[in-house]
């Protein structure tokens, strides 16, 4: 079993934080990996993007959003609890270099994963800016460790309750404007990423995005994670799971991604309707 | 009454099994298995031939005689004990070896009849001594101190476990999936292979000493050269072959097309054909279309059939006599109410505005001068194109080398097709102290093949820990 030592529920409790143990995962892995985790006998294989590791200390953090049974199921875990499966590093490293300045942009539990690439970027010397947003002020995430991870942090909200009114691409598109934009890194929903890199190509600004299709095994043997990238079908496990933004068929991704929505929520309500109490009677 | 003397040997016992109207709509096994008696009279017809043709046949070289003759005097666990000698994996083997292309086929009685049933034989010693057996184990070596790392937990990497461990070696298989089994739990369905008894065979080589670490992913939780740092003498990579292949035409990303690999997967490692009642969800065809003629394609038939399909077709660019699949299984298949759509390749896939699959264009096939693999190539009947529906493809058309451990380890030589270059007689690599068999030498093969590479390998890596490289 992978014990959880530390668990914080942030945004309002729909995002949860889970420090687990799982030491020889912890001594290898490297910004923009992921793992996969299940949490007991019977659970779905979730493959998520890393979002702290601490090789001394022998831990991961991941940071997820609950959206179905399985995250809910993931949720309910307490400190003590743990998963019984954990299966990682997979995929490949972020490639972080000096290149000059590097725009991160993050929405949603992607800032999560943005933030080792981030505080990577800025180690490699670079100047890094940051942009992070959410719906409202209640969802956003890791605002002080933006901060400190990057030289220049910019915060968006839809509805104006913090930071700049409007989308993160609005954000992005001034600071294109205002100066030398040399690389650009987004993680977030797809919608966001595709329009980041619709954007960024007009600049002509180098893009990497990370996407987290729907997978099985992670190791490259299920091709359940196929996404087309330049015309070309690779696999999110072993190919990726970042890629070159302006490559990327986000429609098809996106199409892809409700595959199973149908019955996750059938699956979901069920959930809800046996284990949380105060919908109980 | 010894058995030598039977000279005139009645038909070959049939296996009962489940009927097709019922089977084709549950999970559960489809033989239903030798009662005592039948095993007994079965074994009767065996002639005990001074020199076994059928034991030239078996990649591992069971003692086929041998065990036939203990399990015709009524000693059930001898015979067993006498498998487990030299297959630690009988209770699998008695049901998925190609047995009619191996040692049946190399039968005498086969020359005028119908050969031994030999599998089922062998399928019931294992249930038997399972189910009745005392559970003790077979003899074992003392302690050399060796350590040896079996990376992947399928039938050739279980075989050079319970091979070494036997003979005294420290071994711990590394899996990279939550369940040990390999193929034998990912892959082979719960009706042709139950789970619960790769488990016990599993839990049979762990009883006999081996350790099982799963989620381990060799070359990304930790790589050869760290084993070795850790310790160990010796490691056999046995990690199976498993990218999956597509067919590379258009619209092969719409959903409700899966390679088989990952249908499999869902249906077998997680269970989901229980979905709801477990959480990984599995899609549900209507109209399905199996891509390919393999066992892996049956598999992936069947499955859909027991799945709820209002019509499962299979999809072949070949004919008849070209399908790579067990005789047994294609007329398991044909029972069942599975399809066959012969000389006839896809094209394309259609789908609707949310990206789904919806139906594929095919063209006729004829045909033509025999291929490279010495089968008839087949060629396209021009303007012979025509549309089906359906709204799931499971595309089993083969795998390729899994990069992910190789492209760990630079040192390692492969071949031309991005398989482990290895030694065919030894398993060697070009790495000092690694040996590698299965799949991910040969490309995909059968359980029994692989388990074959792993005995050798076993007897070269014991070599090597007794008197060196």
């Amino acid at each position: 079993m992978f014990t959880i030592v530390r668990r914080e529920e942030m945004a309002e409790g729909t995002v949860i934080l889970n420090e687990i143990e799982a030491p020889l995962i912890a001594a290898k892995a490297q910004p923009g990996q992921f793992v996969i985790l299940k949490a007991n006998e019977d659970g779905e294989r979730i493959p998520l993007t890393m979002a702290e590791t601490d090789a001394e200390k022998g831990t991961i953090t991941i940071i997820y959003m609950v959206v179905g049974r399985s995250t809910a199921l993931f949720r309910d875990l307490k400190v003590g609890d743990g998963y019984q499966d954990v299966i990682g590093p997979l995929g490949k490293p972020t490639h972080v270099e000096k290149v000059g300045t590097v725009v991160c942009v993050g929405g949603g539990t992607g800032v999560a994963v943005l933030h080792p690439i981030t505080r990577a970027m800025k180690a490699a010397g670079n100047h890094v800016i940051c942009i992070i947003g959410a719906r409202t002020k209640e969802l956003l995430i890791l605002e002080e460790q933006m901060r400190a991870a990057s030289h220049d942090l910019r915060i968006c909200t839809d509805d104006g309750s913090y930071g700049r009114e409007g989308f993160v691409t609005e954000e992005l598109k001034d600071i294109l404007d205002g100066g030398q934009v040399d690389q650009v890194v987004a993680i977030g929903p797809v919608p966001m990423m595709k329009f980041v890199s619709k954007l960024t190509a007009e600049y002509a600004v180098p893009t990497l995005v990370s996407l987290n299709p729907i997978m099985v095994d992670g190791t490259g043997m299920c091709g359940g994670c196929r996404v087309s990238v330049g015309g070309e079908t690779r696999f999110a496990c072993v190919d990726g799971p970042e890629f070159d933004g302006h490559q990327v068929d986000y429609d098809e991704l996106m199409l892809r991604l409700q595959a199973y929505c149908e019955d996750e929520k059938a699956c979901y309500e069920d959930y809800c309707r046996l284990h949380d109490t105060s919908t109980a009677e | 009454m010894s058995v030598k003397k039977k000279s005139k040997a009645p038909g070959r016992t049939p296996m009962p099994e489940q009927d097709p109207e019922v089977r084709r709509r549950n999970f559960l096994e489809v033989p239903t298995g030798y009662t005592p008696e039948m095993a007994m009279q079965e074994a009767g017809r065996c002639l005990q031939c001074k020199k076994p043709a059928c034991v030239a046949g078996c990649p591992v070289s069971v003692d086929i005689p041998g065990f036939i003759n203990l399990l015709a005097e009524g000693d059930i666990t001898a015979a067993t004990r006498n498998l487990w000698s030299k297959n630690a994996l009988p209770a699998v083997c008695g049901r998925v070896c190609p047995q009619e292309i191996q040692c049946e086929e190399l039968c005498i009685l086969g020359k005028k009849g119908d050969p031994v049933a030999i599998g089922n034989l062998e399928r019931f010693c294992a249930d038997y001594e399972r189910e009745f057996g005392t559970g003790e184990l077979p003899p074992k070596a003392a302690d050399t101190g060796k350590r040896v790392a079996v990376v992947g937990s399928g039938p050739s990497s279980l075989t050079v476990a319970g091979d070494l461990v036997v003979k005294g070696h420290q071994v711990t298989i590394l899996e990279a999936f939550h369940k040990p089994g390999g193929v034998l739990v990912y892959g082979i369905p719960e009706f042709r292979l139950p789970k619960e008894i790769v488990a016990q065979e599993v839990n049979f080589i762990e009883r006999l000493g081996a350790k099982v670490a799963c989620n381990q992913v060799v070359g990304r939780t930790v790589s050869l050269d760290e084993l070795f740092e850790q310790g160990y003498d010796a490691i056999y990579l046995g990690v199976g072959a498993g990218l999956p292949r597509f067919l590379n035409i258009p619209g092969e990303n719409y959903t409700g097309i899966l390679s088989a690999n990952e249908y499999l997967t869902r249906a077998n490692l997680m269970k989901a054909y229980k979905f709801p009642e477990v959480d990984t969800p599995i899609p549900i065809g209507r109209d399905v279309v199996v891509l390919g003629a393999g066992n892996v394609a049956m598999d992936a038939a069947r499955t859909a059939m027991r799945l709820g399909a209002d019509r499962v077709r299979i999809v072949y660019r070949r004919s008849r006599e070209e399908m790579p699949a067990r005789l047994a299984e294609i007329h398991h298949a044909e029972e069942e109410g599975i399809e066959f759509h012969l000389l006839t390749a896809p094209t394309r896939y259609m789908g609707d505005a949310r990206g789904r699959l919806t139906g594929m264009t095919c063209q006729q096939m004829a045909l033509g001068e025999p291929d490279d693999s010495g089968r008839r190539r087949p060629v396209v009947i021009e303007g012979s194109e025509f549309d089906i529906d359906c709204d799931l493809a499971i595309v089993a058309v083969g795998s390729g080398a899994n990069p992910l451990l190789t492209a760990d380890t630079p040192k390692l030589r492969l071949n031309k097709w991005g398989y482990i270059d290895a030694d065919p007689e030894s398993g060697k690599t070009s790495m000092r102290g690694v040996w590698a068999g299965g799949d991910i030498v040969t490309g995909a093969a059968t359980v029994i093949l692989a388990m074959g590479a792993g005995r050798q390998a076993a007897d070269s890596i014991h070599n090597f820990l007794t008197w060196g490289w």
